[in-house]
């Protein structure tokens, strides 16, 4: 009985050390960035607004926001775009040795914007002329998302009943309108999944902008979050959590919004 | 309108296997026309083929006077309801019925009043704004069918349209099914497994047996004179009776018993040849006493089919089965006599029937 008691009790103290763990980190983005003056320190804030006053004016924390968002929608709509028609035409045609390629694919994926490609990136982009240009950055990081994103939508388009498009198709609807009328909405679920992961990735990608983009004006703010020192070379952390809640708001508006407008349901209509 | 022609279609898949081995089929304009057989037979290959959704290995698909064979599915003037009705779960049903119109490139408002028109003829009228979803079995089958009436289409192709509808539905939609066709006098093309299906609305049938039609033929044809033991054993929904048997001068010898030559057969046979005697259980008549020419044996089992009764004997070591009128059904075990009807008889020499 004791022992039962005793080992309860050391249970539920891991849990609670695991918890704290997590949340003191939390904890601290929401508190740190209303209190003047903040340390590591967990503290009951003072709700001052003067820290969000500091990083106003700091040159190139707001562009920098901005400058990520053009980043991951750029890369998300360009992912969805060519993933969705790749995956459409991977699921639906018979290709000899399909399950190899997209295997291959998977792997090359974590190669092409992973550390061991960074020289050779950075080459190609410094040759085609892309190097410090958004866009390049763009199609790199598509690149690099693509065949993840193709491997998870052709799981959903294998998912959706062939009947639906022979059917488009007896109607007499070409190929481009049958993904547009029938397809696109049967997997848009799907779509908006591929667009949250590719938004994600992009917004917290640090590596791959600090690589290409030697313009401050042009940097995310995963990357200007980097240079927010003191002179003195400290870490400042007014600005520090004060761009961090403000960076991690929008991921989590998006998230809110994209499960509660998509969520994962299926429309009925088929008995299977 | 349109008749529709099929000249030697073969379809081979990848891999070898014949779908359909030189298929030939003539529908006239207008006809209700079944296609039935056993899953696997290549029914709905034959179907989808007709449909252009697969692509023929050989010979030709004629509609109206224009060969499609190598024509697009949508270029065919066709429509088709699929098994699973193919609903587009994201549209209402005005959308759905208005979608081939949509491809069509008629304006909104012209589909709009046209989905309405038809779906109002099929009673869907206060359902328009519904999703499929959010409809019955049966009315999702009549939306699909509003679909295909919306695309004024020379011939509607059915895949299993009622197999997906519980027991009384289907009833209820089979004589509608068969109502509506005969209104609209378009040429259509249904794939069943359910012979019962098949006998009750088809104006002609086909039935296929491994990629060949094996008869083809008015359901009161199909039934009453199958051309070989494969349609005889697949229509009726009570099997019928395939016994072996022995030709003796002027009767048969059946199961230890001798019943007298078929009207069908007579003049045809050989004295000494083996045949198969096939009568319908209902085709057989069930008395207590022998009669002249009838077979005798125990009765092994009784089943109810409501109105009447199945009764099974065992005649030597053969089960013969005859229908029974309520009132009449026998106790188990006791003798009893079936003797088959003469006119309705048939006699089968390997596998294909005696007839003149």
């Amino acid at each position: 009985m004791t022992r039962f008691v005793l080992g309860r009790i050391g249970f539920y103290t891991l849990i609670a050390v695991l918890l704290a763990f997590f949340t003191i980190p939390l904890l601290w983005l929401a508190a740190a960035p209303f209190t003047s003056d903040p340390t590591y320190e967990v503290r009951v804030p003072d709700f001052t607004l003067d820290n969000f006053t500091a990083i106003l004016e700091h040159p190139y924390a707001l562009p920098s926001l901005l400058n990520s968002l053009v980043l991951a929608v750029g890369t998300a709509l360009l992912v969805v775009l060519f993933a969705a028609l790749a995956a459409y035409a991977l699921s639906r045609v018979r290709l000899p040795g399909r399950d190899a390629l997209l295997y291959a694919l998977l792997l090359l994926s974590s190669i092409i914007t992973g550390t061991a490609a960074m020289v050779p990136l950075f080459q190609l982009a410094v040759e085609l002329n892309l190097i410090d240009s958004q866009l390049g950055l763009i199609l790199i990081l598509s690149g690099g998302l693509l065949p993840a994103a193709i491997f998870m939508l052709k799981d959903f388009m294998d998912s959706t009943p062939k009947s639906y498009e022979e059917s488009a198709r007896v109607f007499g609807a070409s190929p481009l309108q049958i993904v547009r009328h029938v397809v696109v909405p049967l997997v848009r679920p799907g779509l908006a999944t591929i667009a949250v992961w590719a938004v994600a990735n992009v917004w917290g990608n640090f590596l791959m902008p600090y690589l290409l983009l030697s313009d401050v004006e042009k940097q995310p703010a995963a990357v200007i979050m980097y240079t927010l020192y003191t002179e003195g070379g400290q870490a400042n952390l007014t600005l520090l959590s004060t761009f961090g809640l403000l960076y991690s708001v929008p991921v989590v508006l998006m998230y809110l919004f994209v499960s509660k407008k998509y969520g994962f349901r299926f429309h009925g209509g088929i008995k299977r | 309108m349109a008749a529709i022609e099929l000249r030697g279609l073969t379809k081979v898949y990848p891999g070898g296997v014949k779908a359909l081995d030189s298929l030939d089929l003539a529908i006239p304009d207008g006809e209700f026309f079944a296609l039935l057989g056993p899953s696997g037979c290549g029914k709905t290959t034959l179907l989808r083929t007709i449909a252009g959704l697969e692509t023929a290995t050989g010979g030709a698909v004629v509609i109206g006077d224009r060969d499609v064979t190598g024509v697009q599915p949508g270029a065919r003037d066709i429509a088709m309801v699929f098994q699973d009705y193919a609903l587009f779960p994201h549209m209402d049903v005005t959308d759905n019925i208005a979608y081939p119109l949509r491809i069509k490139k008629v304006g909104k408002a012209d589909r709009q009043r046209k989905a309405l028109e038809v779906g109002t003829r099929l009673g869907l009228d206060q359902l328009m704004d519904r999703r499929p979803g959010q409809l019955s079995g049966g009315q999702q089958q009549r939306v699909a069918l509003a679909r295909v009436m919306a695309t004024q289409a020379k011939a509607f192709l059915f895949d299993e349209p009622l197999s997906n509808l519980d027991a009384r539905l289907r009833l209820e939609a089979r004589t509608f099914l068969k109502k509506l066709q005969r209104e609209l006098g378009v040429t259509t093309v249904f794939v069943t497994h359910d012979q019962a299906e098949a006998l009750a609305m088809a104006d002609r049938m086909a039935v296929m047996e491994a990629g060949h039609i094996r008869q083809i033929g008015t359901p009161a044809e199909v039934f009453q004179r199958p051309a070989n033991t494969f349609v005889a054993a697949f229509i009726g929904s009570t099997p019928m009776n395939l016994l072996d048997g022995t030709v003796r001068g002027d009767t048969l010898e059946v199961a230890g018993c001798k019943v007298p030559v078929p009207v069908s057969a007579e003049g045809l046979l050989v004295d000494g040849e083996r045949i198969v005697y096939g009568v319908r259980p209902e085709y057989n008549t069930y008395s207590a006493e022998p009669a002249e020419g009838s077979l005798g044996g125990k009765v092994a089992i009784v089943e109810n089919l409501g109105a009447s009764h199945l009764v099974t004997l065992e005649v030597g070591d053969v089960l013969v089965q005859a229908v029974v009128p309520e009132g009449d059904e026998p106790e188990l075990g006791v003798d009893g006599f079936a003797t088959p009807r003469r006119d309705r008889a048939l006699v089968y020499r390997d596998g294909e029937l005696v007839s003149a």
